[in-house]
């Protein structure tokens, strides 16, 4: 067995690592624990609910907390020539990769993503760019830089981490892996093509000898989930997210196989892995073209807007849900799922939560992909009529685009995008974001063949009803509450809980803000900008840590 | 023209499909990966025989002239897929117009009058489409705007009697900054309901009415309101 051979040569790594005192790694083991003093992996833990068990930051002394220290970030290979720390400029290593000319250099970088905390150490991205920084006072280890062939940079999420080793993805394409503590580059590996249009911004997951990657793409190309092995980078299966041949599975859901293989269906964000089942659960891009039926043909495009379950050995999907049948808006249900065990009418079951971008809230079972719960959660949505028999909201074909307009909400951007959520199991609340906008959406292509990619439409915004911090309860998937924000636009890049009783977020007014997990007041804030990740936590030298970025700037604060 | 001859029948004047069942080439993986004609000459010259591409019969160098014209028509794909060539202006006035005034009587004349505030607003905006998003949102929301959209004010009261009153500047749920008469700013600290703030905003009754209206609604206001020329 060629892979538990790889596994404990890596395991042997692993332990010498451990006695260097800073930039160990993370053992696959350890990424099955619930996320507790560091935060080895995109979402905390496997169970996408970003809640923390630290409690030293709690309701009571949250009043406390106030800055360790900031890191401010310039991408680019010419960038900060020192580490950052006033007084004592010292070099940091830059690490130069990639296959591009060089010339291209993204300088309007912003922290979007996760923030790996592991032993000591912070590992952040941007598109093109990674750092380690030292978590006591976040002065730079090393600075990774990637000369990119192109692609579309609009953020990264974060790394992937087993054992010494880091994965990111680049806009151009490539799965790029690290020495944690060197920032080297061991090897990349294309893993799309930037000239059929695909780019990548997910964080990589690992999952035992898996590394996951996701993708997107904007003009008209099957969305793919593929898992490579951490030490050589060979792909171990590749999945697609839309039927390929004639046949496959919802093939009978698209007009021609032809459709259905430019059909889209990306796969965009980090999803959730359940270890007993060895499911990995994760949701799905739009279909394309995104704002025309065309040649997509009337029915549901299988298995675009969804959320899907594939063994993680296999690649194979065991089952499936659709959160936008035949979508029309754009509304990618590439939301992070969210996994917890809790009663149910009755019974204990164990569940996948979502809060799609379309405006709806879903509970299922996580084992069978069970329809639970089906809620509307933005107040104003309105682009759909009832349900479907399986449970999935159904499209009301008068708010499609047409040449007149028709006003709609939410708008493409969605009720919430691509920002994390967090469910605490103390609450039972799954908190999310709640944008409600209204746009007008013309038809510019009425061209019956259909449009190509995000094509065809104007979209035209013409304002907001209410944007909020809503905790929807899974039983019925009502809101408990929701806590307005002074802001038409989104709160922040997300959110974390944690047992000590609060939700950090951004507020979208300029502060980092917590707030009470039980009715949403807000209990402390700091007034450090627009908050572009979701906040995160960890604990060293017996302090809670609580970081998050506001564009180029990373933030730590503890309790002083 | 080769491709004229060779291949518009099948794959469309614009290469993004035709009636006798060519694929639309613009969104072919094999044509935007295409470097030289290396992978779309074969198929030009019989690859795809079997899946009803037929041998076109060209030499290499006419075969090569046809791929580097539909890579030229690649590059020509607008940001996020979007079809290349120009927009047609579209007709968006299907409303009835006489509804839209009877809508207009009773849901807009409370605070605007044809004859005076909005008269010669459709000259204002010519364009339909501006003109309609311009409605619903209550102003044009950039430097074009005919009226400027009246700032919302908010009252502060620190102390039963005391309240200061001005143009709101900012406002969270822990600060409240207001200018006053005399163009000096003030801000407050907020926690929770201390101290009262009350916030008066002439675009609410906008943002309000978004969640009523029927596109229907929407069309006839519009119709209507073109004619207030
Ligand atoms: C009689 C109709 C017909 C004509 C004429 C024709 N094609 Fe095709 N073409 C097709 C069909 C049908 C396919 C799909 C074949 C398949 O499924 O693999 C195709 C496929 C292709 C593909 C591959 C698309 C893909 O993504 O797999 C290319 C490139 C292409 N044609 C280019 C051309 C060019 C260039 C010409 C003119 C020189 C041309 N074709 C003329 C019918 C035609
Ligand atoms: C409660 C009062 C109120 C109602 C009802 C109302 N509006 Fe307005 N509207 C305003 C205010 C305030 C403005 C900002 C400009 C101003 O102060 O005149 C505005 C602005 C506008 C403008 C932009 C004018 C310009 O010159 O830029 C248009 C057009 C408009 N409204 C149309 C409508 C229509 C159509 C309706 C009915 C569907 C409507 N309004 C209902 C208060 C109202």
């Amino acid at each position: 067995m060629k892979l538990i051979h790889a596994l404990s040569i890596a395991s042997l790594v692993f332990s010498s690592a451990l006695s260097i005192a800073q930039g160990g790694g993370v053992s696959p083991e350890e990424l099955l624990k619930p996320l507790s003093k560091q935060w080895p992996t995109y979402n905390g833990d496997y169970t996408g609910k970003r809640y923390s068990s630290l409690a030293q930051v709690n309701r009571q002394t949250v009043k406390n907390l106030s800055l360790a220290w900031l890191s401010q970030l310039t991408p680019g290979a010419d960038s900060a020539p020192s580490d950052g720390r006033p007084g004592r400029p010292a070099p940091v290593p830059l690490i130069v990769g990639g296959e591009g000319p060089g010339n291209i250099n993204i300088r309007a970088g912003s922290i979007k993503g996760s923030v790996l905390a592991v032993d000591g150490t912070l590992y952040v991205t941007m598109p093109d760019n990674a750092w380690a920084l030292d978590a006591r006072d976040g002065h730079q280890l090393w600075h990774y830089f990637w000369k990119t062939k192109g692609g579309t940079h609009i953020g990264n999420r974060g790394f992937g981490m087993w054992n010494g080793y880091l994965f990111m993805e680049t806009p151009d394409d490539y799965l790029v892996s690290l020495d944690a503590r060197t920032g080297k580059e061991r090897w990349h590996k294309m893993i799309a093509n930037v000239e059929e249009g695909y780019f990548a911004t997910p964080a990589p997951i690992v999952i035992g000898n898996h590394v996951l990657v996701g993708v997107g793409n904007d003009i008209d190309s099957p969305g793919f989930l593929q898992s490579f092995d951490p030490e050589t980078g060979e792909l171990q299966w590749k999945f697609y997210t839309v039927p390929m041949q004639k046949g496959d599975p919802g093939a009978d859901t698209w007009a021609s196989i032809d459709a259905a293989r430019h059909g889209g269906a990306q796969t965009w964000i980090t999803g959730a892995y359940d270890p007993e089942t060895k499911l990995y659960i994760f949701g799905t891009g739009n279909p394309t073209p995104a704002y025309t039926t065309g040649l997509r043909g009337d029915l549901d495009n299988l298995f675009t807007c969804s959320l899907i379950a594939v063994n993680v050995d296999t690649g194979k999907m065991a089952w499936y849900f659709q959160t936008s049948p035949h979508d029309m808006h754009d509304y990618d249900s590439a939301q992070t799922p969210v996994l917890f065990d809790g009663m149910f009418k009755g019974k204990m079951r164990k569940m996948v939560a979502t809060a799609a971008r379309n405006g709806y809230y879903f509970t299922l079972d996580r084992v069978t992909g069970e329809h639970l719960v089906t809620s509307k959660y933005g107040l104003d949505t309105n682009w759909a009529n009832g349900l479907t028999p399986a449970g999935g909201p159904k499209r009301d074909p008068g708010k499609d685009a047409t040449i007149p307009g028709s006003l709609f909400s939410p708008n493409s951007s969605g009720t919430i995008n691509w920002q994390p959520v967090a469910f605490s199991p103390v609450t039972g609340l799954l908190y999310t974001y709640e944008v409600n906008s209204f746009s007008l959406l013309y038809l510019t292509d009425p061209d019956p063949r259909g449009s190509m990619g995000l094509g065809g439409k104007e979209e035209v915004h013409v304002g907001n009803t209410g944007s909020y911090l809503t905790a929807i309860d899974y039983r019925t998937g009502e809101a408990r509450w929701r806590h307005r924000f002074y802001s038409d636009g989104i709160g922040g890049g997300g959110l974390l809980a944690t047992s000590g009783g609060l939700i950090f977020s951004g507020d979208g007014a300029g502060s980092l803000v917590a707030f009470n997990a039980t009715d949403g007041k807000p209990l402390w804030n700091t007034r450090i900008g627009q908050i572009t990740n979701a906040p995160q936590t960890f604990e060293l030298d017996g302090h809670q840590y609580v970081i998050c970025a506001s564009g180029d700037t990373l933030w730590s604060f503890i309790l002083h | 023209m080769l491709y004229g001859i060779n291949c518009q029948a099948c794959h469309g004047s614009d290469l993004r499909g035709g009636d006798m069942g060519g694929p639309n080439l613009l969104r072919s993986q094999v044509a935007l990966t295409d470097q030289h004609g290396e992978l779309i000459i074969p198929i030009i010259q019989g690859s795809r025989k079997a899946q009803g591409m037929p041998n076109i019969g060209l030499n290499d160098e006419d075969a090569g002239a046809v791929a580097a014209y539909v890579r030229s028509v690649i590059g020509t794909i607008g940001s996020q897929g979007t079809p290349p060539g120009q927009k047609k202006a579209l007709n968006i006035l299907v409303g009835d117009a006489s509804r839209g005034q009877v809508y207009f009587a009773a849901h807009c004349a409370s605070c605007h009058s044809a004859t005076g505030d909005l008269k010669g607003i459709a000259s204002a905006y010519p364009e339909p489409t501006e003109l309609q998003a311009l409605w619903l949102r209550g102003g044009a929301g950039n430097a074009q705007q005919r009226t400027t959209a009246r700032k919302a004010t908010v009252d502060v009261t620190t102390a039963p009697g005391k309240k200061v009153s001005g143009e709101l500047i900012h406002i969270d749920d822990f600060l409240v900054t207001l200018k006053q008469s005399d163009e000096t700013e003030r801000t407050f600290l907020r926690k929770g309901a201390v101290p009262l703030v009350v916030v008066h905003d002439p675009m609410q009754a906008h943002r309000d009415m978004l969640p009523h209206y029927t596109d229907h609604d929407i069309h006839d206001l519009t119709a209507y309101l073109v004619t207030l020329k």
